[in-house]
């Protein structure tokens, strides 16, 4: 459970992080998006308390994380810029960072084959690929068996295998009960794993919502029609959780709820013509950018 | 297949209690002390400089003294003693900049911000490096010194400047030399989490231990008097000493004036560590 409140992080007169409220629930993955330069890392830094936020609070499971008595027990963080020294072999990194709380060398060892580090846990870290350093970090944010995992844009730069070990990595988590929260700029990304998402654009809060909630807000899945008798079709269309927008007097129809297979199949039964009958889809791609380029045109608004 | 040995249970009465406490961090920053290769090259360098130079420079004494012309004039006041600490100068470069690299290295790296999640109290980690590195850099001192000494003064036995550990004051100044160099490796550590920066706190170290003693004769004679005792380079240097003067503090002052700098270096390391984001 990580809780934040007004939380808010201003560099000179540059505000990355504007007053966010949200809350981040154990047992689901949730996603925090938002384009580059949004505030997450920041967010996320002053989550582990790396950063100090100018005003507000965010608290993990209901204390600050300084107040933990063991920290890498409540949340387990990979953080974006790379934490590791180049010149220490994998497994000293995880061992001093396991003796800081006294975790166990045999815990050490488990995370390091959880991660698939074996054959290269003696090496020195600064000569690890990418996907390498990215494990690297997680078996770190594993090391206290946290309930909370918290992770900063995992998949950047990995080739698909990468991607794909991420991914899997992030259900397994949820399924083991976890609280999973994962940044990303990419929805497409997100939509893969995560249930619950928490949108940011400049600093502010602009969505924490599910990602059907969220498609659906934008207008996903809504069916366009023009017919002859715009006010029967709706006698006919209607039915629990169809939605039935459009002008008075105007022949064109917004539908939701139904197909365009089921609304062409409905008016032929009952003998309407239709003239136009298409259906259209929102991605994620788009209900998040429409949702982040709203933030940015209201910000340029307000600093011009 | 679980990722995690234990399922998340909704108690935690299962887990395994962990706590960060002192003694934890200290082995922590002890392991990563010695695992990387820096800590070896650079101890061993300091070493073989504190050593050698003590030998090099014992021997060039004793072959201008059995050579039997006039003695060169850095001779004139030579000791076993002095002849044998003489790479005190460089042993405290090499150990000063690794002091520095174990705290900014971190920041160049990276690694702080590993550090500073496991230990989000921050200060433990600063005291915890200052304590480990400390001792290492004073028993290499130490060891360095009397194995300089013990081999320095049989090359001058025979010699005006023969001395043996049972002279007075002798082991006074050993140590004193492994206390000062443990000192400037914990000024090393103050200094690089004060900057950050490894290439800044090399050179603030260098500044201050051999720049500014060499500046200080820029003054008028009357506060050179005033200040150059009080500078770290020469308080540090009356801790070990042999024969003091009106120019110099006595070792006892020596070394609680370099103590003190080093504790101020240490607080102003603190108040920054607390409270500037990482």
């Amino acid at each position: 459970m990580i809780e934040a409140h007004q939380l808010m992080k201003r560099y000179g007169d540059k505000t990355a992080v504007d007053r966010l409220d949200f809350t981040v629930r154990p047992g689901t993955v949730t996603g925090f998006l938002g384009p580059n330069g949004a505030g997450k890392s920041t967010t996320m830094r002053m989550i582990v308390g790396l950063d100090a936020p100018t005003s507000g609070t965010v608290k993990v499971n209901g204390r600050r994380y300084a107040e933990h008595t063991a920290p890498l027990q409540e949340v387990g963080v990979l953080l974006e810029a790379k934490s590791v020294h180049a010149g220490r072999s994998a497994f000293d990194h995880l061992l001093a960072q396991a003796q800081t709380h006294g975790i166990p060398r045999r815990r050490v060892d488990e995370v390091i084959e959880l991660t698939g580090l074996q054959s290269v846990a003696k090496k020195r870290a600064g000569s690890f690929s990418l996907g390498m350093g990215q494990r690297l970090g997680i078996a770190a944010a594993l090391l206290g068996d946290p309930a909370t995992v918290m992770l900063d844009e995992p998949v950047n730069g990995l080739d698909p295998e990468g991607v794909l070990w991420i991914r899997n990595l992030l259900t397994e988590l949820a399924a083991d009960g976890r609280t999973v929260f994962v940044s990303s700029h990419l929805m497409s990304e997100m939509a893969l794993v995560a249930e619950h998402l928490i949108v940011v654009g400049r600093g502010r809060l602009l969505a924490d919502t599910t990602v059907h909630d969220l498609v659906r807000d934008a207008g996903g899945d809504t069916v366009h029609v023009a017919t002859a008798d715009p006010a029967r079709l709706r006698e006919v269309l209607a039915g629990p959780g169809v939605e039935i927008v459009g002008r008075a007097g105007s022949e064109e129809l917004q539908v939701s709820g139904l197909s365009a297979r089921s609304i062409g199949l409905k008016a032929a039964e009952h003998g309407i013509a239709l003239f136009e009958l298409s259906a259209r889809t929102v991605s994620l791609e788009e209900a998040f950018m429409d949702l982040t380029r709203d933030a940015v045109e209201y910000h340029g608004v307000t600093t011009a | 297949m679980s990722i995690l040995t234990t399922p998340a249970a909704p108690t935690r009465s299962a887990r395994p209690v962990y706590r960060v406490t002192g003694r934890h961090v200290l082995r922590s920053e002890w392991t990563k002390l010695w695992s990387l290769r820096s800590t070896w090259i650079t101890l061993v360098l300091g070493l073989v400089f504190l050593v050698a130079f003590g030998l090099i420079s014992a021997a060039r004494y004793q072959s201008n003294v059995s050579s039997g012309q006039p003695l060169d004039a850095d001779f004139a006041h030579a000791t076993a003693l002095s002849l044998s600490l003489f790479g005190t100068n460089f042993a405290q470069l090499a150990l000063g900049v690794l002091g520095v690299l174990v705290t900014a290295g971190e920041y160049s790296t990276g690694m702080i911000r590993s550090t500073l999640t496991g230990v989000p109290r921050r200060l433990p980690v600063l005291w915890s490096k200052s304590a480990v590195f400390g001792v290492v850099a004073l028993l290499v001192g130490v060891a360095g010194a009397f194995v300089a000494f013990v081999f320095g003064s049989s090359i001058v036995s025979g010699t005006p400047a023969a001395m043996s550990l049972s002279d007075p004051g002798v082991v006074r100044s050993l140590l004193g030399t492994g206390l000062y160099l443990g000192l400037v490796g914990v000024i090393g550590v103050a200094l690089g989490a004060l900057l950050r920066s490894v290439a800044g706190g090399i050179s603030v170290l260098v500044a201050a231990l051999m720049l500014i003693p060499g500046l200080i004769s820029l003054l008028p004679t009357s506060w050179q008097s005033d200040i150059s005792p009080y500078l770290p380079s020469n308080a540090g240097q009356s801790m070990f000493a042999l024969t003091h003067d009106a120019t110099s503090l006595s070792p006892t002052a020596g070394m609680l004036v370099f103590v003190g700098w080093t504790v101020l270096l240490l607080g102003g390391a603190a108040y920054r560590l607390a409270r500037s984001d990482a």
